[in-house]
């Protein structure tokens, strides 16, 4: 029994059963986070919203927690019951939409209808594949797929999940879904172009494009929207320089996120007060919550994008890296989720505060101001590298 | 002719839109803090806390028959109510008090009387038609029931949700 278990560790450690083994393992690993973390961003988004229009949310469900929030009200204390209950709300979500009726009205088609909810959740998860999430833990390296074309990966992959939402709403047979997939596709191709372009003066400064040699230049560098202060040095002529033009690619490249993800103030593909419901108003139990939890991941997605190309991906000034011990390797995952989290707090802040465009507006912010700004910018940037040393 | 709609002049800051942006969040977020401090009056968190010392008198809740001062159920089964219950929820079987009781004189009672709490919309005509004053509209308001059946309350009940109410009209007081 011995002597067999030896063999596997054995098999398991030559190189090619290692990294298959490893990969397995992180990819779940990985989505066991994410899928958590998709669930409580519903929950946070409900929160955040309800408490700042000054009502309170699902504070009900959370048994555990209320318990202990109504144990602290017996003892006069402050009772938190209100504020950190219903943390088991996602739970009773995720039960009652897998115990709903499946409903497949007659007039769809079938089989476009049956695959759109599954493209849209796919695209965005596959995408998380070339995210550095964390450093190296005993000499792994915390990236899924280390490839050197990741940002044109992601590009690639997450403007597949516009198929969802355009197969969703054409399947439907229906003109509400289907005014959401035209809108939807109209809105995508707009940001793409700004999406991509808005980046190039990273690539032009850093000179790659693999993400995780991207984060490595930010940690002898500095955080792109950050420089030098972070890497404990003053930033270079040229930094400091190009400091404008990252912060103005920042800006556009959130901003364009935003339209990408189909977030408020760009969701016109739903537009819950124009269009019902937009793309999925025909669907119903899961498959709904597949749509749901699609632009979740997008977001999710967006949000760990963003902060691998600006905010210094799993880097935190005066924590080391997991090459000092392994640990250090798990802190330095916990940072990058935690930077992941603001930024989607960030992203309900705005949803909650913003209104919605108008679609003439959407258009012309899109191609007269993000594409025409981020294309300057480029030029900005090639400028700067090429003449200040 | 074509009437031009003046257009405001928007400064600078207004055309880039971010300075409104920050605007807007200043005032989301002061809200959420204000919340996270607890300083919001919120909503009523409702089932351990309650409306029910502050419900006004003219409250209108279930229906109830009321008792008067002898334990008598105060109804006569004129069945006036029932002939003006809009969604039609009351059901009265009228009987007859034999002629040895001490209220022989009502002449009439319900022997059977049904409100269908499914149907009842609470609108108050069967109180305020009522010659007698037997039918109130009290303050219960979380008529709930897991069946039909439940929901459908009968004269037992009725009483005993209406109590004794003393009125203005004593006519079969003897003494009055």
């Amino acid at each position: 029994m011995n002597a067999i278990f030896h063999a596997i560790c054995q098999y398991l450690s030559e190189p090619l059963p290692f990294m298959i083994w490893t990969t397995l393992a992180k990819s779940a690993g990985l989505l066991c986070v994410v899928l958590g973390m998709v669930s409580y961003t519903v929950y946070a988004e409900r929160r955040v919203s309800s408490l700042m229009q000054d009502r309170l949310g699902p504070n009900r469900t959370g048994f555990p927690i209320s318990v202990v929030g109504s144990w602290l009200g017996q003892k006069n204390w402050k009772d938190w019951s209100p504020i950190l209950g219903g943390l088991g709300q996602p739970i009773a979500d995720a039960l009652k939409l897998l115990l709903k009726e499946d409903f497949t009205p007659a007039y769809v088609k079938k089989f476009y209808y049956w695959i759109a909810p599954g493209l849209g959740i796919a695209a965005a998860i596959i995408a998380l594949a070339v995210i550095p999430f964390g450093s190296s833990i005993a000499g792994v390296p915390m990236v899924i797929a280390n490839i050197d074309i990741g940002p044109l990966f992601i590009f690639a992959i997450s403007s597949l999940g516009v198929y969802g939402i355009v197969l969703a709403g054409w399947s439907a047979n229906s003109k509400y879904p289907f005014l959401g997939a035209i809108r939807s596709t109209s809105q995508l191709i707009s940001y793409e172009l700004a999406l991509g372009l808005s980046v190039v003066p990273l690539f032009l400064i850093i000179g790659k494009l693999n993400l995780v040699e991207i984060v490595n230049y930010q940690v002898q560098n500095g955080w792109m929207i950050l420089p030098g202060i972070t890497a404990g040095k003053l930033p270079s002529l040229q930094q400091a320089l190009c400091w404008i033009p990252v912060l103005i690619s920042f800006l556009v490249f959130t901003i364009a996120m935003f339209a990408e993800t189909n977030r408020l103030p760009f969701d016109l593909p739903e537009a819950e007060t124009e269009l019902v419901g937009g793309y999925h108003t025909e669907y119903s139990s899961m498959k709904f919550a597949l749509f749901f939890l699609g632009e979740y991941t997008a977001m999710i997605t967006g949000s760990s994008f963003i902060v691998t190309l600006f905010l210094g991906g799993w880097h935190c000034p005066f924590i080391p890296d997991g090459s000092q011990h392994w640990w250090w390797g798990l802190v330095n995952i916990g940072v990058f989720f935690t930077k992941v989290f603001a930024f989607l707090v960030f992203f309900i802040f705005i949803r909650w505060t913003l209104p919605r465009f108008r679609y003439d507006q959407l258009m012309k912010l899109g191609w007269i101001w993000l594409f025409e700004i981020a294309l300057v910018n480029i030029f900005l940037t090639a400028l700067i590298v090429a003449f200040v040393h | 002719m074509a009437y031009q709609v003046p257009r405001p002049k928007l400064t600078f800051a207004e055309k880039i839109y971010l300075p409104t942006v920050l605007a807007g969040l200043r005032i989301t977020l002061g809200h959420l803090w204000r919340m996270l401090r607890g300083k919001t009056h919120v909503c009523m968190q409702y089932p351990e806390e309650k409306w029910d010392s502050h419900l006004p008198e003219h409250y209108r809740g279930a229906p109830t028959l009321v008792s008067d001062e002898y334990g008598r159920t105060r109804c006569v089964a004129c069945q006036l109510c029932e002939f003006i219950c809009p969604p039609r929820a009351i059901r009265i079987k009228p009987g007859e008090i034999p002629t040895d009781d001490k209220f022989a004189k009502v002449e009439k009672y319900p022997e059977q009387f049904q409100i269908d709490m499914i149907r009842c919309i609470y609108c108050g005509l069967c109180e305020e038609v009522c010659p007698e004053q037997a039918i109130f509209l009290k303050k219960q308001y979380a008529i709930t029931g897991t069946s039909r059946a439940v929901m459908m309350h009968q004269k037992a009940k009725l009483i005993e949700m209406g109590g004794i109410q003393q009125g203005v009209v004593n006519k079969w007081n003897e003494k009055k």
